[in-house]
């Protein structure tokens, strides 16, 4: 594969020229995907909230408020948006980079992936001095990926859905697509519970994902946080 | 009482006129939405098929089915009892008693084999094989699989003989099971409910005897034409919940304004049922018309859904009140904790740290390793 590419520094006058190694890994499509998605989760888990807890009672004539209407309006908004965006995400799979399939896979079938799973989880622990580095997710980053988020949203767009049918009616396309999840959870309220704590997981995940993104960005010697905004990963150790 | 004659017959006989029949065929299919054709229909079927004979079991259970099928409106439960069916067995309703009841089961059993209905009400008990429901002297799930063996379809009334109900609500000692567990090899029509509404019993064995077959069932086997929307998708508060307006507390005044009783646990928006259409008792009024949250009890395993007064339900497993969101709570603190402590070990970590230093056993390494 050929990432690396040498910065121009002809014309930097600093004490310490450096050359850094810099791979462009998020091809535009998944940084897109990316702040869709997040500004899609954010909107989701704020209007999940209310929906399960709504905000103080309003007063006066039911005509003059449409407050739990606006609510859930941007929920099944943002949700039908978010789900629309990750089949594309998932489709963009067979078109993208190798980078662009990790979200789909874990390659547990290979020495070198647990290797540096365990590697990186001691280096979560503060047992090595120095993570490794890689051109897409580590392994551990892949694994949580894969198994919280991945898995996680398919069972909150297949649940969220099921529900979004339940008001769309029994012969609406949602109920056709969905309606498989209310026979193997026979009690909606199961649905809601299960849906609810998805709600959190997620939302856990989210904040271990910009905690791990924000950490790794100033002591992996990797590029982070700009990666996903210019596609390029920068490799900081200084050699070429 | 001989399952030979046909409704019609019986009704005549009775002195009902024929304009009254076919009135009541017109609003009986008007009820069931068969449009236009429909009542032509109805009157044909009760004109020419012979009534059904229903075998009515009880096992496990409250009898809160009986209670509330006696009280039928429209049509009256009489009329079904007495004219529409052929209700050859029933033991709380039936006047033989002992022998006699079981020779009824027998003879029905061998007389329209494959051609009765038999409705359930209560569900079979299977732990300790059967012993927590003896009827007739043997375990009640005994005397269920025989009956079954030879009917055209099975009816499943109410919660119990749906879902299982109280007495399969955890830890379900006796292993009450539903009767679609047991009887595997028959079509079952699940009319849930604790009780189910009395129009909508009547109204299925009033189908089931007009058309000779079951009404269109949906997933979980309940006729759709009772069950497809739920009790929020009718509800007459619902304009409140739409609006964000709620009952905070039982005696505020947004309870005497009748405002959604959401907040407070109503578990419409997740129970199929026709209360909020059909409503109780000649349609005088239904739970939340009178200020009490729908409890879902026609939903399956309701009972182990609680509290019936709080929106989200107790997730037993994280102990005895907690919820997603006072676990979820509890996650985001350990999380958030988590996250400072790491944070905090890392900062120190770096104390003296050189910018710039190059990393002492920064490895060769292949890039796309684990891509």
């Amino acid at each position: 594969m050929d990432y690396a590419k040498i910065a121009d520094i002809s014309e930097l006058k600093g004490q310490v020229v450096v050359a850094r190694r810099t791979v462009y890994v998020y091809q535009a499509p998944v940084r897109i995907w990316h702040w869709v998605n997040a500004a899609c989760m954010t909107v989701l888990f704020v209007t999940g909230y209310f929906i399960a807890t709504p905000p103080g009672s309003l007063g006066g004539e039911a005509s003059a408020h449409f407050q739990m209407g606006y609510i859930r309006f941007a929920h099944f908004a943002a949700g039908q948006t978010m789900a629309v965006f990750f089949l594309m995400r998932f489709l963009w799979t067979f078109a993208g980079n190798a980078a662009s399939k990790q979200l789909f896979w874990v390659p547990v079938w290979k020495k070198n992936f647990w290797d540096g799973l365990f590697n990186e989880a001691k280096w979560y622990a503060f047992m090595v001095k120095y993570p490794r580095q890689y051109v897409g997710h580590n392994p551990l980053a892949h694994m949580m990926m894969f198994f919280v988020f991945t898995l996680g949203t398919v069972f909150m767009i297949c649940t969220g859905f099921a529900m979004y049918s339940e008001g769309a009616g029994r012969d609406s396309l949602w109920a056709k697509a969905f309606g498989w999840v209310f026979a193997i959870f026979p009690n909606s309220q199961d649905v809601h519970t299960y849906h609810h704590i998805g709600l959190w997981v997620l939302c856990l995940f989210a904040a271990v994902h910009v905690y791990a993104a924000v950490r790794e960005d100033i002591m992996s010697r990797q590029s982070m946080i700009s990666s996903m905004i210019s596609g390029e990963r920068q490799f900081r150790d200084d050699k070429v | 009482m001989s399952a030979t004659e046909t409704f019609y017959d019986v009704i005549r006989r009775q002195g009902i006129t024929r304009r009254n029949f076919t009135k009541f065929c017109s609003l009986t299919a008007a009820s069931m939405g068969l449009g236009a054709t429909g009542a032509s229909e109805v009157a044909h079927a009760l004109e020419t098929n012979p009534r059904v004979p229903v075998i009515w079991m009880h096992g496990l259970e409250c009898t809160c089915c009986s209670e509330s099928f006696i009280r039928s409106a429209h049509p009256l439960v009489k009329d079904v009892v007495l004219s529409m069916i052929s209700l050859d067995y029933d033991d709380t309703l039936m006047a033989a008693a002992g022998h006699q009841a079981e020779a009824i089961l027998q003879e029905t059993r061998e007389k329209y084999k494959g051609k009765y209905i038999l409705a359930v009400e209560g569900n079979p008990p299977l732990n300790e094989d059967g012993m927590f429901c003896i009827d007739g002297g043997r375990p009640f799930v005994e005397r269920l699989k025989e009956m079954a063996a030879d009917s055209m379809a099975v009816i499943a009334w109410g919660a119990c003989a749906s879902w299982g109900c109280v007495q399969a609500a955890k830890p379900n000692p006796t292993q009450a099971t539903p009767i679609d567990k047991v009887i595997t090899d028959k079509p079952i029509i699940k009319v849930p409910g604790c009780p189910p509404i009395a129009e909508v019993m009547t109204g299925v064995i009033t189908f089931i005897n007009t058309f000779g077959r079951l009404p269109t069932l949906d997933r979980q086997g309940r006729p759709e034409m009772f069950y497809s929307q739920r009790i929020h998708d009718k509800c007459y508060r619902r304009p409140h919940f739409d609006a964000g307006q709620f009952v905070e507390e039982w005696d505020d005044e947004n309870a005497r304004k009748g405002f959604c009783l959401y907040k407070m646990g109503c578990k419409g928006p997740t129970t199929y049922n026709a209360c909020s259409t059909v409503r109780w008792n000649d349609g005088v009024s239904f739970p939340i018309q009178s200020g009490h949250g729908c409890i879902g009890c026609s939903e399956d395993g309701f009972w182990d859904k609680g509290p019936f007064y709080e929106r989200l339900s107790t997730i037993h497993q994280f102990g005895i009140e907690a919820n997603a969101d006072k676990i979820g709570v509890a996650a985001a603190a350990v999380v958030g904790a988590g996250i400072v402590v790491h944070t905090a070990v890392t900062a120190a970590g770096r104390l003296g740290v050189k910018h710039g230093g190059r990393a002492p056993e920064a490895p060769d390494q292949d890039l796309s390793q684990g891509t």
